[in-house]
């Protein structure tokens, strides 16, 4: 056995070289084997048969092949147009949000101020949070007539808005509590970009004369560049899927105000249209790839190497 | 070498197999030889539907000691509609189970997961209106449980005594009523979006003016020949909603407030007239004991006071999916033959103030009924003063009427156009149940 493959491997240089790789596998091939049947069953599978319900009407007890309805449905629902903006509205919203706010606070905790660690990990914090409660608080908080945002204000003569009631202000709460949960992962991302920049740029720039905004906008910020495209890459896919936040706080409202695709989907869900929301997730899954791939095409090539 | 992948995989097909079992053998090895039956019940998880279930259960345990049935709860509303749907497709289903009537009860392919009941004994005790939401190709399917509910407007008594108003047989009347009420500085209108259903009524309450003007309203509505945007009456129901809103008649947090904050303003005063079904009443009662004689209820007034009348919402009911058999099925069948009957009514009674009258012949309200659910009679027992809801005599019901009415209650939309907006919601599931002419 061991003879006949030297000789084949000898016989051809291409197969040479194909299996020079194997020979230093420690592992045989086959223990690819359960990982790849799980992932199999659980992943690959799922995507053809979804793939295959989008274009059915699917009640569960039965499905009935309809072609491309569902999409056409879909995309003639006045629902899902809002539901498109107001996804746009809120991932470049919070994403923008994270790279700016992050950004501060890395270069502040990066700096020498005291309790550095202590604010790191305040900031930090809100990440460790479950989505669901941080929603309920918020939802608690904001309450128009009850919460305690409100009742701060009106302490100090202000009469706050209905945060979540009110059409205008809705979709832009949510953002904001969202920007406040997410930021911490931003500034991680950012306290990590900076500290790698190595100090001796920093230390030439200073003999040289630069002031500290010079240093920051010469030095810290096109060398924090792979953080950033990090962070909004991140934000953006988290931002144009998010859920959780969405339906805990307003489930869409009021009336539709707050809609976000992944909102719209679970809805046709609840209603028991599977089909369509099954043809509503396939959309959700080519909407983040056209925007997220070509985004990130474009930021990587511009980086530089330190 | 050659063996172990095979059985690496069977290994692992196996677990699956294993796994995606034992969830639907569950409780499934006690029905032994010695006479002993134990089933399982499936109820929703509301305080009401509990109390209910467990009363019904005790009470029949109580008289068929040989069974014994376990309760299980499930989530109310949408989600639970999912968990019914899901359990009955992977034959998963207890062996009894508490479900809608009506549009969603035909969403659940009861031809192909339920046991029919027809040949039981007492399907003749049934009420017709009630056994017509429970049907499919002409067999029936499920037992009542609970009493019917109007879709009305529940009103403070003693705010009305104290203004000298009457309740309104038009929606003149009730306008002017309103303007009186907020002129003494009380909220007219109780509405409560933070729990979107709630904000529905106007709308679907208002089905029985609809049906008075447009008897043929539901027919041509199933077909898709009348359409909620192009029908007067019909249309009726949005443009309250917005007139209500556009009045200033709403309680200021209308739009976070939620169905207890609702109950509470109504029982205390705090709100004259909340437009909700008489469901609430129970929970009310139970919260606020005052609530009993001081709330009353009319239905929701229309153009013509002497067409006007009450729109009725038919009790939910007990089914038998397919998968429950042998000895298990008997006393299944036994429990809804309890639950049927007189005996599971006064088991219902005890266990919480009846939402209205029973869909049982024999089935008796007690004679301490709230105030409320007596209001409901005098509609109940004229001649052609009640109408069954929209959707209990039409499978065509969209899911976002809820937020739709909200928007139209909230200013954000137009009446015209969230009635044209829901025309096309219910567009979906009218083609989700393959109905002919959509």
């Amino acid at each position: 056995m061991t003879l006949t493959s030297i000789r084949t491997r000898a016989e051809t240089p291409a197969a040479t070289r194909a299996s020079a790789a194997k020979v230093y596998t420690p592992y045989s091939g086959w223990f690819y084997l359960p990982s790849a049947i799980i992932y199999g069953v659980l992943f690959i599978v799922p995507t053809f048969a979804s793939l295959y319900f989008s274009l059915t009407r699917w009640s569960l007890f039965e499905s009935k092949f309809i072609g491309l309805e569902n999409f056409k449905l879909f995309f003639s629902e006045p629902q899902l147009v809002k539901g498109f903006t107001n996804t746009l509205i809120f991932a470049v919203v919070t994403s923008g949000s994270k790279v700016v706010l992050g950004l501060l606070l890395a270069v502040l905790l990066t700096s020498q101020i005291v309790a550095r660690g202590y604010l790191r990990s305040v900031v930090f914090f809100p990440v460790l949070v479950s989505t669901i409660g941080v929603g309920i608080t918020f939802t608690v908080l904001m309450n128009p007539d009850h919460g305690l945002i409100n009742g701060g204000l009106s302490a100090l003569g202000i009469d706050g808005p209905g945060w979540l009631t009110d059409p205008k202000y809705a979709l832009l709460s949510v953002a904001a509590v969202d920007i406040w949960k997410g930021v911490g992962l931003a500034t991680l991302i950012y306290i990590a970009g900076i500290v790698s920049i190595p100090r001796e740029y920093l230390e030439a720039a200073r003999v040289d004369g630069a002031s500290s905004w010079e240093t920051f906008r010469r030095i810290v910020l096109p060398l924090s560049r792979p953080a950033t495209v990090t962070v909004i890459i991140l934000s953006l896919i988290g931002g144009l899927r998010s859920f959780e936040l969405i339906w805990a706080m307003t489930r869409g409202g009021p009336g539709f105000t707050s809609d976000v695709i992944a909102s719209v989907i679970y809805k046709q869900y609840q209603a028991g249209f599977y089909g369509l929301s099954t043809a509503g997730n396939v959309v959700l899954f080519i909407a983040v790839t056209a925007i997220v791939l070509p985004l990130s095409y474009f930021l990587n090539r511009k980086e530089v190497d330190l | 070498m050659t063996i172990r992948p095979p059985s690496t995989a069977l290994a692992l097909i196996g677990l699956l197999a294993l796994t995606a079992c034992s969830a639907g053998s569950l409780g499934s090895s006690d029905s032994g030889g010695d006479g002993k039956v134990s089933i399982s019940y499936l109820i929703g998880n509301q305080d009401q539907d509990v109390k209910t279930a467990e009363q019904l259960v005790k009470d029949f345990s109580a008289k068929n000691p040989d069974i014994t049935i376990k309760t299980e709860t499930r989530p109310a509303g949408t989600e639970g509609d999912n968990i019914v749907k899901t359990r009955l497709s992977t034959g998963d289903m207890p062996d009894v189970f508490n479900y809608n009537t009506g549009s969603l009860f035909q969403a659940i392919a009861p031809q192909k997961n339920l046991v029919p009941l027809s040949d039981q004994g007492y399907i003749g005790d049934l009420d017709e209106n009630f056994k017509k939401t429970v049907t499919a190709d002409g067999q029936v399917y499920g037992v009542p449980v609970g009493g019917f509910m109007g879709g009305a407007v529940l009103y403070n008594i003693p705010i009305y005594t104290r203004l000298g108003l009457k309740p309104p047989a038009t929606w003149a009347e009730f306008m002017a009523n309103s303007a009186k009420i907020k002129a003494a500085g009380i909220p007219p209108v109780i509405q409560t979006y933070g729990e979107t259903w709630t904000s529905q009524l106007f709308v679907l309450g208002d089905f029985h003016n609809v049906a008075a003007v447009e008897p043929d309203f539901a027919d041509k509505y199933t077909k898709n020949q009348a359409k909620y945007a192009t029908s007067p009456a019909a249309l009726k129901g949005f443009e309250h909603t917005e007139a209500v809103h556009d009045a200033g008649y709403e309680n200021k947090d209308f739009a976070s407030a939620k169905l207890p904050d609702g109950l509470r303003m109504l029982a205390q005063g705090k709100g004259a007239q909340y437009p909700i079904l008489s469901g609430v009443v129970a929970n009310m009662v139970a919260t606020y004991p005052d609530a009993a004689k001081n709330v009353g209820l009319f239905a929701l007034p229309g153009d013509d006071a002497s067409k006007n009348g009450l729109t009725v919402w038919t009790p939910g009911a007990n089914y038998i999916p397919k998968t429950t058999t042998g000895a298990k099925l008997d006393a299944a069948k036994k429990f809804l033959a309890f639950i049927a009957s007189p005996d599971g009514c006064k088991s219902q009674t005890a266990a919480g103030a009846p939402t209205g009258p029973y869909a049982v012949k024999g089935c008796d309200l007690p004679a301490d009924v709230p105030q409320a659910i007596k209001d409901m009679q005098p509609y109940l027992d004229k001649q052609g003063a009640s109408s069954l809801a929209l959707e209990f005599v039409s499978p065509v019901k969209g899911p976002s009427l809820e937020q739709i009415t909200v928007e139209v209650g909230s200013g954000i939309r137009k009446a015209k156009d969230g009635a044209a907006r829901y025309d096309e919601d219910v567009k979906k599931q009218a083609q989700q149940l393959g109905l002919a002419g959509w």
